[in-house]
């Protein structure tokens, strides 16, 4: 593992917000390396810093102090448009409550970022988009609107979404927060595949039998990492077999 | 991101929410229709106008009592008594450049014959009158110069007059009428010639040798008007000043002092009234530019409405990797195509309804080329303006907090 290199550099990482005439340290020094092909879960409590973490890692938010170097890359010194980019080129967003544009297609849903991206044709955009439809299971819902989904399909969309630009690494936010166990399961268990494939992800949940399905966990507590460990990944598979069938709708 | 792909995502934003994209269009729509319609209709308006006067002979020129001061007071020009019958045959002799003279006396009075009677104008004249205002006789024949000599009582009447002293089919040549107490002998009347520019009935008259209306019927030595046919249009400036020199040395005025007359052509009456219409549409085109203005507005409020509604879209969009400029562009773009699309249908909308209303009110119809381009060059602009503070707003939003926002 040691070999790998490292997709996500964090060192002494700090963030304090100014509410009012007050200071909250949101961050007080967080390192790590997330390597590639990892399948990291990070954890906490809310308040814990798990958000202000995921939106520096998300290079939305920078950091007080500290360095992140995303790929190679140190973010601290870049502009907002260079940000933009980053986020374009390098960084795949699956979000709770899937964040899909609404009368809009699963295709061109997926298409979105490459939009973004002139280096990208059109025809190669919707190859693309596709191929990552093809690889979250929805090859025959392309022509689909958002609320013509189910919510596991729409946040399939959401992470074919993600994956669409190839980036360095996929960055889950609770991303099984607004689905039920099965369906939780499955999005686990297309993760855990996504993973095999050799993608790496990072995905932050408060849900400890969510983070079972990942390899490693990073437990945050009140701006600091109180653990930082290796866990047995659990098929999410198997999970979902074990389901009881009344579970079913 | 290539401008085809902008108007792509605009376009299918503003599809996603037709009768509101619909609606702030209308506003846009109803400015730039009423700015076309009253332009185009203005300039028919003047168009018909000039035709109107044109009509009534471009080389016509009219010379008019002034008004005169004596002792510094003002006397009015209705009571002036300036011009007299000797000053039209001084013209006729003097002015090379003016082929036909005629004096003109008017007076009101009732025109009776037997039970039937109508309140009309009576215009004395020579026997130019006609050929001068462009008359044209329809049956019978024109007073003669031995008529003017004579005071004789006959008179030719328009049409007007025709349908309202005689039964259908009654031919009035040769009928005798009463005008006041005054009989006269119909001797011809004269061809319909409808409404001039001014609304006025061009065929509500009775046309008589002007020493008839003179003495006859006002009891006068004076006449209230000259009208004079210039050789050609070319030389109406010349005539005038001919008139001019030869009325002021009848009338005996020095030099420097004030006309006791007033000469104008044809022409000079033309921009007069060209002037006049142009100002009302002036005016009209302004009020229809405040209305524009509103649909500006209009639009401006929509795109705040629409970017705080999508507040989470921009948030996505900026998560994935959307420039701040991008989005600036996304919502300008929606903006300019809304008013675009707005300002199209209404410039159709416009000649539409100026079409209909010149047809209606038989104008000619007349398109404003310059005024089409202006229209549409100022709604992109006025789309550019009133979709930039919502867009730069939108390009404003923290990511962080726009993806929160619910």
């Amino acid at each position: 593992m040691s070999e790998r290199q490292s997709i996500i550099k964090v060192e002494n990482l700090k963030r304090t917000f100014v509410v009012g005439s007050e200071e909250v340290h949101a961050l007080k020094g967080v390192s790590f390396d997330i390597c590639q092909g990892e399948f990291v879960s990070i954890m906490g409590s809310s308040g814990s810093g798990k958000s202000t973490l995921l939106n520096i890692l998300g290079c939305l938010d920078q950091p007080t102090a500290g360095e992140y170097y995303i790929d190679g890359i140190s973010v601290r010194t870049k502009t907002k448009n260079e940000l933009s980019e980053i986020r374009n080129r390098k960084i795949g967003f699956v979000f709770q409550s899937y964040n899909l544009l609404p009368r809009t297609s699963a295709l061109e849903n997926v298409e979105l970022p490459l939009v973004y991206n002139p280096d990208v044709s059109h025809r190669e955009r919707h190859e693309k988009a596709q191929h990552a439809l093809e690889l979250v299971g929805l090859k025959d819902r392309m022509g689909h609107m958002p609320n013509q989904l189910s919510g596991g399909q729409q946040q399939r969309v959401a992470i074919a979404r993600a994956l669409v630009n190839d980036p360095v690494i996929v960055l889950a936010d609770e991303a099984t927060g607004n689905l039920d166990t099965r369906t939780s399961y499955e999005i686990m268990s297309l993760f855990q595949s996504l993973h095999e494939q050799g993608k790496t992800i990072a995905f932050v949940t408060h849900e400890s039998d969510i983070a079972v399905f990942t390899s490693r966990t990073i437990f945050l507590r009140d701006g600091h990492i109180l653990r930082d460990e290796s866990v047995t990944t659990k098929s999410a598979a198997e999970a979902l077999a074990a389901l009881p069938v009344e579970n079913d709708y | 991101m290539d401008i085809l792909n902008l108007i792509r995502i605009s376009a299918k934003a503003l599809l996603r929410n037709k009768t509101r994209t619909a609606l702030s269009m209308l506003g846009i729509v109803i400015g730039i229709a009423a700015v076309i319609a009253v332009v185009n209709l203005g300039e028919g308006l003047k168009q018909s106008t000039a035709n109107q006067l044109s009509d009534m002979g471009t080389n016509l020129i009219m010379v008019m009592r002034a008004n005169q001061r004596r002792g510094g007071v003002s006397m009015g020009s209705g009571n002036v008594q300036s011009l007299k019958v000797r000053d039209c045959e001084l013209i006729a002799k003097g002015a090379k450049n003016v082929t036909m003279v005629s004096p003109v006396v008017n007076s009101a009075g009732q025109l009776v014959n037997g039970s039937k009677n109508w309140s009309g104008t009576v215009y004395g004249g020579s026997p130019d009158y006609l050929d001068i205002r462009k008359y044209e006789i329809a049956t019978g024949v024109n007073f003669t110069d031995d008529d003017v000599k004579k005071y004789a009582k006959v008179g030719l009447i328009g049409q007007t007059i025709v349908e309202n002293l005689f039964d259908d089919g009654e031919d009035p040549i040769g009928k005798t009428i009463r005008v006041g107490n005054m009989p006269f002998k119909v001797i011809g009347t004269l061809k319909e010639r409808g409404e001039n520019g001014m609304g006025m009935d061009q065929d509500d008259l009775v046309v008589m040798p002007y020493s008839t209306v003179q003495k006859r019927m006002l009891g006068v030595d004076y006449i209230q008007q000259i009208v004079c046919s210039a050789a050609s249009e070319n030389v109406a400036e010349a005539a005038v000043e001919e008139i001019e020199s030869i009325l002021r040395a009848s009338h005996k005025i020095p030099e420097g002092g004030v006309d006791d007359f007033e000469v104008r052509t044809q022409q000079e009456m033309l921009e007069m009234m060209s002037s006049m219409t142009g100002m009302i549409t002036t005016v009209l085109v302004a009020i229809a530019l405040i209305s524009l203005l509103v649909g500006c507005i209009g639009i401006m409020n929509i795109m705040y409405v629409t970017v705080t509604e999508r507040t989470k879209e921009i948030g996505l969009r900026m998560s994935i990797g959307a420039k701040n400029s991008a989005i600036l562009m996304q919502f300008l773009t929606e903006s300019i195509i809304l008013s675009l699309i707005g300002g199209v249908i209404g410039l159709l909308l416009g000649l539409l309804l100026s079409y209909v209303v010149s047809l209606a009110m038989s104008m000619p119809y007349i398109v404003n080329v310059p005024w089409m381009f202006i229209s549409f060059v100022s709604c992109a602009i006025l789309g550019l303006i009133s979709g930039f503070f919502p867009a730069l707003k939108a390009s404003r939003t923290d990511p962080i907090n726009a993806l929160r926002y619910e």
